[in-house]
C-alpha cells in the first residue's frame, strides 16, 4: 500500500463498515480515558491520518510479542487498522527477505527520515557481546543507533525492549540492554508485556495517530491509559482477598470456587496493566482468570523478583545458615561481653580488698 | 531465586524484601543472641540457704505483676490495661492478616487460617489510636515526662511506624507516592524495627517475664514479699 493512503481508505478498501470503526474509535477512546465526546475527534482523526511509515525491528527476543499481535483467530478491526499503518520493514511478517528486505528498510528510512515510528521488541547486547545479536551481518546495537536517528519516535513493544526483560535477567550473559538505555535523544513509549496485549499495542498507534504525539506516560515510561492501574485494584477476584478467602493449591477447592491467588504468588498487587480490564483474546479471558496468578510481566526484572509462587509478603529474609553464624556472632559477643564484665568485677574486689 | 542478590535498577521493593530483611534479620539475630547471653552468663551463684520457695515464689510474681497493683491501681490502671490492648491488636494484626501470616508461614513451613482484611483494618486503627493516647499521655503527665529517655520515645515510634505504613500502604492512601513504594516502606519500617529491637527497650519482648519471674524467685529465696 502506498504511504500517502489516508487510514480510512484503507479501511473501507479492507470492508471495515462505518459502525465497525465507530466502535473501534469508542473503544480506543474509552481505553485511552477521554470522554465520550472525543469520539468522534478521534475517527476523524484516525481517519484522516496520513498512514504513518512504521519499521519494526526485532533485536533478541522470542517473537513472542509479533504473535501476540497476530494470532487472533479472526481479523479484527484491529489488526487492520495496524493493516492501515505502513509497516515497512518487519522481517518476521514481510514478504520480502535477505537483501530485498535489507533495501526496504533502507528505502523507508531515507523516504520518510525524521517522521517514521520504530518500533522495537527484544533487548539489545552491548560492550563485549554486541555482536552475540546480528542481522545480516549488522549487529542490534548499530541497527537501533541508525534507525533511531530517523525516527520520529520509538515504541519499545513487550518487555525485553522496554526493560531488557529475560535476556536482562541477572547475571544478564549478554549484558542485554533496553532501549531507553541505549536511546536518549528520542521519545520513547514503552508497551512491556511478556508479550503486551494485543490491543495495547494498537491503541498506542492509534493515539500516535489520532494526536500525533506521544501519550501520557508513567514513571516506567509506559502510556498511562494503559498502565496505569494496579493489577489487584482491577481485579474481579479482589472481594475474596478482602474477604479472606484463598486457593491453597491450584487444584483445591478455593482455586475451583475461583477465589484469590495471592497465597499462590499472585504479583497482582504491584503490577500495572490491562489485563484485568480488556483482557486477553478478544477479551475472553486472562491469566488471573484462567487460575493462575499474575507474573508481573509488565514490571522491569520481573525475572529476578524470585520464585512466580512464592507469596508476595515472603521477604528474603535469609537462610538457616545465615542466621546460624548470625547467632554464633552474637553469643561470641555475649562471651566477651561477659569476660569483660567479670575482668572489671574481679579487679574492683582486689581493689576493695587492697 | 536471587536471595538477596542486588541487580542493576533494582526498586525500593526489591531492596526492601530481599537485602535490607536479610541484613535486618543478622543484626537483629547478632543483638538478641548477645544480650540474653550476656544476661545469663551474668547470673551469679547465690551461696546462702534459701528461706523459701524459689520457683513458687517466681511463678507468684509473674502473675502478680501482671495486673496492675492495688496501691497504685488508681494511677496505672488505665496505662495498664491499654498496654494489654495494643499488645493483643498488634499480635492479631500479626499473626492473623493474611501477607503476615504468608511471611511467617514461609519461614515456619505451615499455614493457619486468616481473619478478613476489614478485621485486620479494624485492630490497626484501635491500635494505632491507643499508641497515639499513651504517647500524648507520656508527654502530658509530669512524672512519665520525667522519666521518659530518648530510648522510650525512639522505642515507641519504631513500634507505631510499622502500623502506620501498613495501614496506609493497604488503604492506598499514599500522598502521591506509588503503592509500591509505601508497601516498600512498610517492610522498611519493619526492618528499622527488627534492627532496633535488641539494643532499646523493644528488647522487654524476650525478658520481661523472665525478669518477672527473676525478681521473684530472688525475693522469695530472701524470704521477702516481692
Amino acid at each position: 500500500m502506498a504511504a500517502s493512503k489516508t487510514v480510512g481508505d484503507a479501511l473501507r478498501s479492507n470492508g471495515v463498515s462505518r459502525r465497525g470503526f465507530m466502535k473501534f474509535c469508542a473503544a480506543t477512546a474509552s481505553m485511552m480515558a477521554l470522554p465520550p465526546s472525543m469520539v468522534s475527534a478521534v475517527a476523524a482523526a484516525i481517519e484522516k491520518a496520513r498512514r504513518p511509515s512504521v519499521i519494526w525491528l526485532p533485536f533478541q527476543e522470542c517473537t513472542g510479542c509479533t504473535e501476540s499481535l497476530t494470532r487472533s483467530h479472526a481479523p479484527t478491526v484491529e489488526s487492520l487498522i495496524f493493516d492501515s499503518i505502513s509497516l515497512d520493514y518487519h522481517h518476521t511478517l514481510q514478504a520480502a527477505a535477505g537483501q530485498r528486505a535489507e533495501d526496504a528498510m533502507e528505502a523507508a528510512m531515507e523516504e520518510n527520515y525524521g517522521s517514521y515510528l520504530l518500533l522495537v521488541d527484544g533487548s539489545v547486547p552491548t560492550g563485549d557481546y554486541e555482536a552475540y545479536s546480528c542481522t545480516n551481518g549488522h549487529t542490534h546495537l548499530s541497527m537501533l543507533q541508525k534507525a533511531a536517528a530517523g525516527a520520529a519516535a520509538i515504541v519499545s513493544v513487550g518487555t525485553c525492549a522496554a526493560y531488557g526483560g529475560i535476556p536482562k535477567a541477572n547475571p544478564n550473559p549478554t549484558q542485554a540492554a533496553a532501549i531507553q538505555d541505549l536511546v536518549k535523544d528520542k521519545p520513547i513509549i514503552n508497551v512491556p508485556g511478556c508479550p503486551p496485549i494485543p490491543t495495547v499495542i494498537t491503541g498506542v498507534l492509534a493515539h500516535y495517530l489520532t494526536f500525533g504525539t506521544i501519550p501520557e506516560l508513567d514513571a516506567y515510561g509506559r502510556p498511562m491509559a494503559f498502565f496505569g492501574q494496579n493489577i489487584h485494584d482491577r481485579c474481579y477476584r479482589r472481594p475474596f482477598y478482602e474477604r479472606g478467602l484463598f486457593a491453597e493449591t491450584f487444584d483445591d477447592e478455593g482455586a475451583k470456587k475461583g477465589y484469590c491467588l495471592y497465597k499462590l504468588g499472585c504479583k497482582g498487587p504491584i503490577t500495572y496493566n490491562a489485563c484485568a480490564t480488556l483482557k486477553w483474546n478478544e477479551g475472553t479471558s486472562w491469566p488471573v482468570q484462567s487460575g493462575h496468578g499474575c507474573l508481573g510481566c509488565s514490571e522491569p526484572d520481573f525475572w529476578d523478583k524470585g520464585s512466580f509462587y512464592r507469596p508476595l509478603s515472603a521477604a528474603y529474609w535469609g537462610d538457616a545458615k545465615t542466621v546460624g553464624i548470625s547467632a554464633a556472632a552474637g553469643a561470641a559477643a555475649a562471651l566477651a561481653a561477659s569476660a569483660l564484665a567479670r575482668g572489671k568485677q574481679k579487679k574492683a574486689q582486689q581493689e576493695e580488698k587492697a | 531465586m536471587n536471595e538477596g542478590l542486588y541487580w542493576e535498577g533494582m526498586s525500593l521493593l526489591d531492596f526492601a524484601r530481599g537485602p535490607a530483611f536479610r541484613w535486618a534479620v543478622i543484626i537483629f539475630v547478632i543483638g538478641i543472641v548477645w544480650r540474653l547471653g550476656a544476661l545469663l552468663l551474668s547470673s551469679r551463684k547465690d551461696l546462702s540457704s534459701p528461706k523459701g520457695s524459689t520457683t513458687g515464689g517466681g511463678v507468684k510474681t509473674l502473675l502478680t505483676r501482671s495486673a496492675p497493683p492495688h496501691e497504685l491501681e488508681k494511677n496505672i490502671v488505665f496505662q495498664h490495661y491499654t498496654g494489654y490492648a495494643w499488645h493483643i491488636g498488634m499480635f492479631v494484626i500479626l499473626l492473623f492478616g493474611t501477607p503476615h501470616m504468608l511471611f511467617f508461614a514461609d519461614i515456619l513451613g505451615f499455614t493457619w487460617p486468616t481473619l478478613p482484611t476489614p478485621f485486620i483494618t479494624f485492630f490497626t486503627v484501635v491500635t494505632m489510636g491507643i499508641l497515639l493516647t499513651l504517647l500524648v499521655r507520656r508527654m502530658m503527665n509530669p512524672v512519665l515526662r520525667k522519666i521518659s529517655t530518648m530510648d522510650d520515645y525512639f522505642s515507641w515510634l519504631v513500634a507505631f511506624l510499622p502500623f502506620l505504613t501498613g495501614f496506609l500502604a493497604f488503604a492506598h492512601i499514599t500522598f502521591g507516592i506509588r503503592y509500591e513504594t509505601m508497601l516498600a516502606l512498610h517492610i522498611l519500617s519493619v526492618c528499622l524495627l527488627l534492627v532496633w529491637f535488641p539494643f532499646g527497650k523493644l528488647m522487654h519482648a524476650l525478658v520481661i517475664w523472665p525478669s518477672r519471674y527473676k525478681v521473684g524467685a530472688a525475693f522469695a529465696r530472701k524470704g521477702v514479699q516481692a
